[in-house]
């Protein structure tokens, strides 16, 4: 646990610095309030619209671990989405409804699973495909108009509430713990990891690479899936153009805040998902201090720059020859790497 | 037969195909209107794919260009209005800003020695964040100038109109090849997307090379920003959205090899005139509609990537075995 703790602790600060800032421009941000029996208040508010980008950073995570990238994940958000609002529209019912969404996620992951692990197709290229086609497959579904539909049960998910927190919340909270179990209570994170480092040499070792790259993808388009229902339920219709439209590229740079490589191997869900919040709380503190919303993608821009230049194997190997040309001088040893940096090494 | 050269030959014929059935549906489809039509609708596209091409070629990715190209009209429309300047040297200007700006990615990407479709993500939702700043609502264009620009065509026989854009489309690819297939820079592109290592112990100079093809990404989105404007008459932020996306799909329709090193500017251009073709049928036959193109090209996108893949193993197979 101290471990986890560790681990996560550049993101908690990152995240509570946030806060602190936000706070100064806004001083009721931290302000949370019973009304109904529903907590209330802009914290909230962050957890519940940043459901979308931390339910895509679950499976995103896993997906980078493994040195692949999910382009796709808004385009299968669409599909789920529209899919589902078909399935309503049609009286199917909620519970059909969910299980196709769930299915059609499922069905895009093993697609690009298939096209990456089956033929050799760069993960980057293969997501592209269903990338551009998604969003013409979800138009198809929904034949170019926005579905809507009245269903209370299925809008329960993006809107209702349980146990006075909104039930998105609960939704990645849950998803969020059940990965990270599945994760680290079994041996299934540790084959991940050594399959993003070296597929070659773990599937010599007798990791199943093969089964297992599928399985994150489809791990990836189930968790894109859950997305679009929250999506989907919270806007009780269901637009083919723009939902989870730009969110894999959110999605990404949650999974990057969160200190994960994207060169492979270990990873950190709670580190992602700590990453999608920090997303979102410079969305909304944006909002709220009163700055034009147009900032947003140049702030995120900026941010990506600075991890980038952090993450870079380059960097990290003339940075580290810096301190150690500066070690001539009778000093105690710096405090050794974050374990996340990856090692430097020739791009091959 | 050269197998490098299938790809660029499956595209050609699969353009002549899906001519050749248009044709059989709809006999107006072959005349110089459409045609026309074809070259100016899609002109835009085709330059920023012959500026992807090369980047791509170098093993390289831009996925900036959309973004680029919505920043220049947005720039081209607020400088007109708030500044009384001609738009030539506006033009001048934007050029000078995009094509820094690709040099400035393509600095990153060498220097961090990251991936490149990360840096150039960063690069996207920075131009399109700064074309937010300059203008949310579409900004019109009202100089006369454009006007001219507008009207300016030449009657082909049939009435088909041959437009400056289209005309300039052309040119620019023209350019691309020249550029890919007569010089050293060219030439340092094909070995640098061949192999990083290879090329080093060629030569190349791998961070010079990578700075240049990002800056000639960059300035042939911002000339194709331009073009778009023309085309539009307007700048607008939310312009251009997924752009990236066709060129990329365009640059592998027209059989170049999507990890660099092999590939044909002119197919490029086949690949473009494949999807605009797409898009005309569509038109004409009325009853499909506009999302079977995406589609379509994800499929063809698909279909090449494949195709790709067997070529790459069948001739690395008579690779070992003429070596056994």
């Amino acid at each position: 646990m101290s471990g986890t703790l560790q681990r996560i602790a550049p993101q908690l600060i990152a995240l509570a610095a946030l806060v602190a800032l936000v706070s100064v421009f806004y001083p009721a941000f931290l302000s949370v309030q019973m009304n109904d029996g529903r907590l209330v208040g802009p914290v909230i508010d962050v957890l519940k619209r940043g459901a979308p980008v931390a339910l895509l950073a679950i499976g995103m995570t896993l997906v980078i671990a493994t040195r692949g990238i999910d382009l796709s994940v808004g385009a299968i958000m669409a599909i789920c989405g529209a899919a589902a609002a078909w399935a309503l529209a049609s009286g199917w019912g909620t519970g059909a409804a969910l299980a196709l969404a769930l299915a059609a996620g499922a069905g895009a992951g093993l697609w690009n699973g298939l096209l990456i692990a089956g033929f050799g197709i760069q993960p980057f290229v293969a997501t592209l495909i269903l990338m551009t086609m998604g969003r013409g497959v979800a138009q198809l579904i929904t034949e170019g108009r926005i579905l809507t539909f009245t269903d209370p049960g299925f809008s329960w998910l993006g809107s209702g509430t349980a146990l006075g927190l909104p039930v998105p919340v609960w939704l990645w909270l849950l998803a969020g713990l059940f990965v990270a179990a599945l994760m680290r209570r079994t041996a299934l994170g540790l084959l991940i990891e050594a399959v993003g480092i070296n597929r070659r040499a773990s599937a010599l070792a007798g990791v199943n690479a093969t089964v297992l790259l599928v399985a994150v993808y489809v791990a990836s388009g189930l968790c894109a899936a859950l997305a679009g229902i929250v999506e989907t339920a919270d806007i009780r219709g269901a637009d083919a153009n723009n939902a989870g439209l730009w969110l894999e590229l959110d999605a990404i740079l949650a999974v990057v805040i969160g200190g994960n490589s994207l060169l492979g191997g270990r990873f950190s869900i709670a580190a992602s998902i700590l990453g999608a919040l920090i997303i979102q709380t410079i969305t909304t503190g944006i909002l709220l201090a009163g700055f034009p919303s147009e900032y947003n993608l140049v702030i995120k821009a900026g941010l990506v720059l600075v991890i980038l230049i952090l993450q870079s194997p380059r960097i990290s190997a003339e940075w580290r020859l810096m301190r150690d040309s500066r070690r001539v001088q009778p000093k105690p040893a710096p405090a050794k790497a974050t374990p996340t940096r990856p090692a430097p090494e020739d791009r091959t | 037969m050269n197998t490098r050269a299938l790809p660029l030959y499956a595209t050609i014929v699969i353009f002549l195909l899906a001519c050749a059935l248009a044709w059989t549906q709809f006999p107006n489809i072959l005349s110089t209107r459409v045609f026309g039509n074809l070259l100016t609708d899609n002109a835009y596209l085709g330059i920023v794919a012959v500026g992807m091409t090369l980047v791509i070629l170098s093993g390289g990715i831009d996925l900036s260009v959309g973004a680029v190209i919505a920043f220049s009209g947005v720039f081209i429309a607020v400088m007109l209005r708030d500044t009384g300047l001609h738009p030539l040297p506006v033009f001048a200007l934007l050029l000078l800003l995009t094509g820094a700006f690709g040099a400035g990615m393509g600095f990153l990407i060498d220097r961090l020695a990251m991936p490149a479709f990360i840096v150039t993500l960063a690069g996207m939702f920075l131009a399109r964040g700064a074309a937010y700043m300059l203008s949310i609502p579409s900004v019109p264009i009202t100089h006369p100038f454009y006007q001219t620009l507008q009207g300016a065509y030449v009657l082909m026989p049939g009435k088909g109109r041959l437009t400056l854009i289209g005309v300039l489309m052309v040119a620019v690819v023209g350019l691309g090849m020249a550029l890919a297939h007569r010089t050293r820079f060219g030439t340092s592109v094909y070995a640098l997307g061949g192999g990083e290592q290879t090329a080093r112990l060629m030569g190349v100079n791998q961070g010079r090379t990578t700075v240049l093809v990002y800056a000639f990404s960059g300035l042939m989105a911002g000339l194709s920003g331009i073009v778009f404007s023309v085309y539009t008459g307007s700048g607008y932020a939310l312009a251009a959205v997924g752009t990236e996306l066709t060129a990329i799909a365009a640059v592998v329709i027209g059989g170049t090899l999507l990890s660099g090193g092999a590939g044909y500017v002119f197919g490029t251009l086949v690949g473009v005139m494949t999807m605009g073709l797409i898009q005309t049928y569509l038109v004409f036959d009325g009853s499909l509609s506009s999302w079977w193109t995406k589609i379509v090209i994800g499929l063809l996108l698909l279909a090449f990537i494949l195709l790709q893949k067997g070529l790459l193993r069948l001739s690395r197979g008579r690779l070992a075995g003429g070596g056994a």
